[in-house]
């Protein structure tokens, strides 16, 4: 009456020496992303290489964490340009509002979810570095 | 003069070998008990240090050598430290007196494969099991810590309560054989194994070896959720090692004098090949260590209550019927 569930239980865990682990070994398999996965964010590229971006500001007024640091320049023909824009990833939560704000769509959320650094200022993200991070990608 | 020299040579070797051979096998232990739990549990187990994680054992070691070693301010310094050295101690003195396999001829001598062949070998080991709970008890009590006593506490509650169960199952063999002598108890086992004539005495014997030796179902000691360890919640560094290697020493003993006393020792199943002894006799200790990883895979921790009252209600009336019947059986035969 006791010992029978006992052995049930003992043939459970003999079963399960026998299959397969479900772990993902990560370093080496990695899971796919999801479709919509929101990741570090990258800057679209135009044909000439620069940024889309029109510095309208709307991504910086819809930031719930504040992160995001626009400095708007204006080029010859008035048409703006952002002449410093910066992300602060330490404080970003990956919401993706920014992106959904962009009326140009040039912020996005990439696939990247590996950012590990030495230092803290590495974790912003500069111009330069969002339009190095478009390299590869769509 | 010579016959001296030899025999204290030949008992150094036997020493160093089964010791050598003995922590190099624990070690794997601890690996397998990782790696089996992982399995069951649908993982890998540790697989990172080495091909399939072969070299963890020799990293959790440099591990625990180079931690700090800390001792309480309140604890009881000396026995403190030697509380570990006597658990260790005591489990491989059991070791002294379980046969490896028959006798072998090497160098012109007949060397039998055992340390110390004593005629009263099983109650060397269980007198030394015993005192390996003193590691235990002193352990939790020196280290000043409510925590560690409470441990300590149930140790020696458990101790008394599933020694004397432990005893009375062994006792049937005994019967059996005729004889406390280890090497004797295998040799009456050459035409059948006890486990044939005493099935329920195998299955007691490990339920109340589980108790022994302080492992899940009956982790009273060191119950992580209630106690956080209990006895060994002080210990840090190599202190700590040494209790973890005692208790899979132990796991490994009861498992040695499990394969000897029921499952025939190094009798194998084909006695025209001789010399294979130790071979036979590591399948079989390698066999019940996996029984006892698979149960703790298996087995929730049991009240401290529940404990007390299957040790002294349930196993303690069997394990005596199991004695009589036996003896009955004997008489009458």
């Amino acid at each position: 009456m006791i010992i029978a569930p006992l052995l049930k239980g003992l043939g459970l865990t003999l079963s399960r020496f026998f299959s397969r682990p479900i772990t993902v070994q990560y370093p080496e398999e990695k899971l796919t992303l999801a479709e919509r996965w929101r990741g570090i964010h990258y800057f679209r590229k135009d044909e000439s290489g620069a940024a889309t971006c029109v510095a309208c500001g709307l991504c910086v007024a819809v930031c719930p964490s504040r992160c995001i640091f626009l400095e708007i320049g204006e080029r010859d023909d008035g048409r703006r340009y952002p002449k410093r824009y910066e992300i602060d990833e330490l404080r970003c939560i990956f919401c993706g509002f920014c992106q959904e704000a962009c009326p140009v769509n040039a912020i996005k959320l990439g696939g990247g979810y590996e950012y590990v650094k030495y230092q803290r200022s590495d974790f912003i993200l500069t111009t330069d570095k969002l339009l190095a991070m478009y390299e590869g990608k769509e | 003069m010579m016959e001296i020299l030899y025999f204290v040579i030949e008992a150094l070797v036997k020493n160093i070998v089964v010791i050598a051979v003995l922590m190099g096998f624990v070690a794997y232990v601890t690996l397998a008990e990782r790696k089996i739990l992982g399995r069951i549990q649908i993982r890998f187990g540790p697989n990172r240090v080495g091909p399939y994680g072969l070299l963890q054992p020799i990293a959790d070691g440099i591990k625990s050598f180079v931690k700090e070693d800390v001792i309480p301010a309140n604890a009881d310094k000396p026995l403190f430290v030697l509380a570990p050295m006597i658990s260790l101690f005591t489990m491989l003195c059991i070791f002294g007196v379980i046969p490896f396999g028959g006798t072998v001829h090497l160098f012109g001598r007949a060397v039998k494969l055992v340390i110390g062949d004593i005629d009263t070998g099983l109650l060397f080991v269980f007198a030394f099991a015993t005192l390996g709970e003193y590691g235990i008890v002193l352990g939790g009590w020196s280290s000043g810590n409510k925590y560690g006593v409470l441990g300590s506490l149930r140790a020696a509650a458990q101790m008394i309560s599933y020694e004397v169960s432990l005893g009375l199952i062994t006792m049937g063999t005994i019967i059996l054989a005729g004889s406390l002598r280890l090497t004797d108890i295998v040799e009456a086992q050459r035409h059948m194994w006890f486990v044939v004539y005493q099935p329920f005495a195998f299955i007691l014997y490990l339920v109340a070896g589980l108790a022994e030796m302080n492992r899940t179902p009956f982790d009273m000691p060191e119950a992580e959720s209630e106690l956080a360890c209990g006895f060994n919640i002080e210990y840090s560094s190599m202190k700590f090692a040494t209790f973890y290697i005692s208790e899979y020493t132990h796991m490994v003993a009861v498992s040695a004098i499990a394969a000897t006393l029921f499952l025939g020792g190094w009798l194998g199943p084909f006695p025209s090949l001789p010399g294979l002894g130790p071979l036979w006799f590591f399948i079989k200790v390698c066999v019940l260590v996996f029984v006892f990883i698979w149960e703790r895979a298996t087995f929730p921790r049991l009240r401290y209550d529940q404990i007390m009252q299957f040790g002294w209600k349930v196993l303690l009336p069997l394990a005596l019927a199991n004695m009589v019947a036996t003896a009955v059986v004997v008489a009458l035969r």
